[in-house]
Parts: C-alpha cells; sequence; structure tokens
C-alpha cells in the first residue's frame, strides 16, 4: 500500500558533506554503474553516442556559487567567507528517503512505498504504470522516469548492496559512499542516536533541505565550514620591518649604503 | 511544467463530459427526446475519450487497472475509482433515455454527486502537490469544477437544449452568462494568487541550505543537456508566451461566448448557431488556460536549476 508506515525500525539514509565535496561526479558514475545493472531493469540512456544525449540518474552534482554578504573580518577561522567573494558549492543530490514522502503517498498503483523496517523509499517496477505524479510531487528531482522501459527510477540507497553477504563488508554500504574519495557522503542509520550519521549531523549542524516542504527527510546535509579571510592573520608590521635597512653591516650594509641615493643627490632630486 | 496534451484533453474533456452529465443527471431534457439520447452519449464519450486520452502519458498504459488500487492515498486513485463508480449511474441513466425514454430523480441525483467528485478528484491530483504552490490551493478545484459545469451547461444549451426562441431558451441563456462570469471569476481569483505566489515558501537558499552564507547562485548544472526533469518540470514557452495565451483564453472563453449569447437573445433565428459556436470557443478558450495552467507553473525542483532565472528563455 502506498499509505506511509507509522514509524520505521531504521532510519537509513545519508549524510553529504558540502564542505568536503570536490564535485568529481565518482559518486554519480558509480551510481549509474552499479544500479544499471542492479535493482529493476537498466538506467536507459536516450541518443547516448548522439548530439542531444539524456538518461536516467540516480544522483546528481549540481554547483552552486554562494556569494557571502556578511562583513568581513571576524577573525580567522570564524568567517564563512568574505564578503563579495564567491564560495564554491558543489552539491550531491539523490533521494532523501523522506519520512514523510509525498512520492509514496500520490502513488496511484501501490508501486512506490517506504519500507516499514529500515524507512527505504523504494518502486516496484512490476506495479509501476509510469504515470509520473510521484516524480512531480517531489521537490527534490530524486526521481526520473526511464524513458525505456516506461518506469519511474529512483535511489534505492543500495537496498542490493547494503544486506548483501556475498559481498565484502567493507562493501556493504551504498556505491556514491563506497566510491567518494574524498569521503563526503556517509551512510548509517539515523535513528540510532549513537551512529556514525547522528554524531556527524549533531557535531557540524546538519540540516534538511527544503524544510518548509514538511518531506521530513531523512538524509542531512552538512554546511561548509567556515574559512579564514584571505590575507587575514599575516602580520602588517612584520611586512614594514621587512623594508628597512637599519643596522645593515658588512657587505650588505656596504651594498646598502652605494645603492641609496646620497643626501647629495636627494638636494638635487 | 511540461503541457502534455494527453493531460489537456483529459482534463478538458472529461470536464466537460462530466459537466453535461450534471446537467442531465439533474433531470434537465426530454428523456424520449432524441436529443437527449445524443446528449447522453456524448457525455459518455467526452468522459470515455478523456480518459483513454489521460492514460496516453502512461509509461506502461497495459497496468493502468493497478491504478484503482490506492484510494486511501492517493487522488489519482481515487479519481479513477470515481471514474469506474460514476459510469454506473450515467451509463444507467443514458441506457434508460436511450432504450426506454425514461428517467430517475434519485438515481439522476446520485449521478450528478459522481460528477461532481470525479472532477474534484481530478482537480485535487494537481491541488494536493506541495512541490507546485501555484496549484496547491483551495482555488485549483474551485475552477476546475465551475469550468466543467459552465462547459457543460453551453454544450447542452448549444447543441440538446429547448428549440430556440422559447421562453426557457432566454432562461438558459441567460443562465450560461452567468455561469461564464462566475467561472471566469474564479479563475480570476486563482490566476491572482498564482502570479504572486512563485515557488511558495521555497527559495534556492531554503533548496540548497546555503542561505545562511549568502545569496545562491546556479554555477554549473549537472547534466550537459536536458534531462526528465528539466523537460517535465521546467517548461520555458509557457512564460514566454503568457500573457498572449492569457488573453487568447480569456477572448475564446469568456468575451466571445458572451458576445455571441448576447446575440443568441437579440436574433432568435439563428440563435441556435450561435450557441453552438459559443460553446466550442469556451471549450478553446478553456483548452488554451488549461494549456497556461501546466505550461506556467513553477515546480520546486526548478530552484536546483537555477530557479526562474533558468525558466526564462534567453531573448
Amino acid at each position: 500500500m502506498t499509505s506511509l508506515p507509522q514509524s520505521t525500525n531504521k532510519k537509513l539514509g545519508l549524510v553529504i558533506d558540502l564542505d568536503t565535496c570536490v564535485g568529481c561526479h565518482a559518486c554519480v558514475i558509480n551510481c549509474k554503474e552499479w544500479n544499471t545493472s542492479g535493482y529493476g531493469t537498466a538506467l536507459s540512456d536516450q541518443d547516448p553516442y548522439g548530439a542531444n544525449p539524456t538518461g536516467a540518474w540516480l544522483n546528481r552534482i549540481h554547483t552552486f556559487e554562494v556569494v557571502p554578504d556578511k562583513p568581513k573580518g571576524q577573525g580567522v577561522g570564524e568567517v564563512i567567507g568574505t564578503a563579495g567573494e564567491a564560495r564554491v558549492v558543489h552539491f550531491p543530490k539523490s533521494c532523501l528517503h523522506c519520512e514523510d514522502a509525498p512520492c509514496v503517498t500520490v502513488c496511484p498503483t501501490g508501486a512506490s512505498y517506504k519500507r516499514s523496517e529500515d524507512g527505504i523509499v523504494l518502486v516496484d517496477e512490476d506495479k509501476c504504470i509510469g504515470c509520473g505524479l510521484c516524480a512531480w510531487s517531489c521537490a527534490y528531482g530524486a526521481r526520473e522516469m526511464d524513458l525505456a522501459a516506461g518506469v519511474m527510477k529512483k535511489c534505492t540507497l543500495c537496498v542490493d548492496r547494503i544486506y548483501n553477504e556475498e559481498l565484502q563488508e567493507v562493501d556493504r554500504q551504498p556505491a556514491c559512499v563506497r566510491t567518494c574519495p574524498a569521503g563526503a557522503r556517509h551512510f548509517g542509520d539515523f535513528a540510532d542516536p549513537n551512529s556514525n550519521v547522528s554524531l556527524l549531523v549533531a557535531e557540524r549542524g546538519g540540516f534538511d533541505l527544503m524544510p518548509e516542504q514538511d518531506n521530513k527527510p531523512v538524509n542531512k546535509y552538512l554546511p561548509p565550514r567556515p574559512r579564514s579571510d584571505l590575507g587575514e592573520g599575516a602580520d602588517l608590521g612584520a611586512a614594514h620591518t621587512e623594508e628597512s635597512t637599519e643596522g645593515a653591516s658588512g657587505l650588505l650594509g656596504w651594498i646598502d649604503r652605494a645603492l641609496s641615493p646620497s643626501s647629495k643627490q636627494k638636494e638635487a632630486n | 511544467m511540461h503541457p502534455a496534451l494527453s493531460v489537456i484533453s483529459f482534463t478538458t474533456l472529461s470536464g466537460a463530459g462530466y459537466g453535461l452529465a450534471f446537467v442531465l443527471a439533474t433531470g434537465h431534457g426530454n428523456p424520449g427526446a432524441l436529443s437527449t439520447k445524443i446528449a447522453w452519449f456524448v457525455a459518455l464519450a467526452l468522459i470515455t475519450i478523456g480518459f483513454l486520452s489521460s492514460t496516453l502519458h502512461l509509461g506502461n498504459p497495459q497496468r493502468a487497472w493497478r491504478a484503482v488500487s490506492q484510494w486511501k492515498s492517493s487522488w489519482l486513485s481515487r479519481e479513477g475509482c470515481m471514474c469506474f463508480i460514476s459510469y454506473v449511474p450515467l451509463c444507467l441513466l443514458a441506457g434508460m433515455s436511450i432504450f426506454y425514454n425514461s428517467f430517475d430523480l434519485t438515481l439522476g441525483y446520485i449521478g450528478a454527486i459522481c460528477c461532481a467528485i470525479t472532477v474534484y478528484c481530478t482537480a485535487m491530483i494537481y491541488a494536493s502537490l506541495r512541490t507546485i504552490a501555484s496549484w496547491h490551493t483551495g482555488w485549483t478545484p474551485a475552477f476546475y469544477l465551475a469550468f466543467a459545469l459552465t462547459g457543460g451547461t453551453l454544450i447542452y444549451v448549444g447543441f440538446f437544449g429547448p428549440p430556440t426562441g422559447s421562453r426557457s431558451t432566454e432562461i438558459w441563456i441567460y443562465l450560461c452568462m452567468v455561469f461564464l462570469v462566475c467561472s471566469w471569476a474564479v479563475k480570476y481569483g486563482w490566476s491572482h494568487r498564482a502570479e504572486r505566489v512563485g515557488y511558495g515558501k521555497s527559495t534556492m537558499e531554503s533548496a540548497t541550505g546555503l542561505g545562511n552564507i549568502g545569496k545562491v547562485r546556479l554555477l554549473e548544472r549537472p547534466h550537459a543537456m536536458g534531462n526528465y526533469l528539466t523537460n517535465e518540470m521546467a517548461f520555458r514557452i509557457g512564460r514566454k508566451h503568457a500573457q498572449k495565451l492569457n488573453r487568447i483564453a480569456l477572448l475564446l472563453g469568456l468575451v466571445l461566448p458572451l458576445i455571441l449569447l448576447a446575440l443568441a437573445l437579440q436574433i432568435a433565428s439563428v440563435a441556435a448557431f450561435f450557441t453552438i459556436v459559443a460553446a466550442l470557443s469556451f471549450m478553446a478558450g478553456v483548452f488554451v488556460d488549461r494549456w497556461l495552467f501546466f505550461a506556467t507553473a513553477r515546480h520546486a525542483v526548478g530552484l536546483y536549476y537555477g530557479g526562474d532565472d533558468a525558466l526564462m528563455p534567453a531573448e
């Protein structure tokens, strides 16, 4: 049924660190690689080698530019950036496995569902009629229609990896998390207050995307860390004394005296 | 939102069909008259064509029967259920008129209520979406219902109404004029809100959570070409010609039908022709208006693609 479970035993999801992500798209590629041959039908591309290639992907990286508007000079490491100077933020986005997932309740066939055991939102592709209403209801653009199969595709949190005992334990996490070279993605159970993801969120001030849409997303994002102003911390006094040649002696003192304009020349000028 | 022809046809045709069925089911038209028999057939045909066309945009239409299963949570499912449920009284009423020249008012009221609920469910599919702020309002079912009733009444009067020149025709024409003005007034209420609501409470800052740093701008999108999301949710042409198309919709849907109906009152000899053209003109206006309903809708996901800057076509 497409009614949402009252509560879920676990709340599996991701923490995505916007400070650490370098925007390399490795998670995007590994997601496509794993999921095109895993759960459900392949993730098709249309016109893949032609002039207008498109296709279904479950994870995308947007890149935003944020220009701080707050005044500078709050001390080293305390400002989020310098006013007027852009910060570039790479922004990976996949299904947030919302607690109050509208994509589940709008589904007319029962194909879209949220699992009561771990909170993962999945599509039963054999029941999906491809009406697209779930994608319309998702504020995050987490669902994309597979135009070849005519069914809706979405992040499964790599449900075929995380419980897969055929894999080594280190590989039992979503493909995007496993592949991230920067360690910007973390997988865990948000229902456990002592899990790695819960602790990260508490420590770094993890936040929800579009909280005003009332979807209660499970996935959390970590904000970019504060950074220092350019040039802040440099000692202006030191820079001044470096220019001074007072007290120079020996060879350097002789060179200094030879190159300095004499008092007669100064008068002539 | 991408204005799919199948969905626009579905909402306008089935809306008019249910409107016409509503008029007939509330006891109008002599059940024995040929015009009433044809009217019942036309109402059911409009409803059926509308629903069949709605399945055209499905990825797997052969599984469409599954869509009646989730009525507890899904407005789309409720609408599918109501479509089938309302066929029962409407087909019975049509059958009574066509084969037995008879009519039953109790069954008629049941049918009429079913018509209204079905159109309401259709509208709620769109009104229930939090992602599209302009749709997420009670104004949406209000104008869907108003247009359905007005369209149904105009079609009834134009094609199947009482003989022209009679006192009864005059009353029907006045009623049509009142319906026309009222339904566009409701639509104006919707549009007035839609123009101001934008993305609702959502912004690029809330979408990215980066608002505490400063103003957010899309530096690079995630894919070089379009994708399902940008094709489906971020439709450009709508806004470019929105004003012009809005005027066309008003002209076809309100001004022209009002003039034609006024003429029909004056010149009884060609009144039938004028009312028919008025009905067709109204339907054309509603069609354009429904196209705009989709094409100008802003979906929250657009905020991840730069908001309105990305939606406005380059000049």
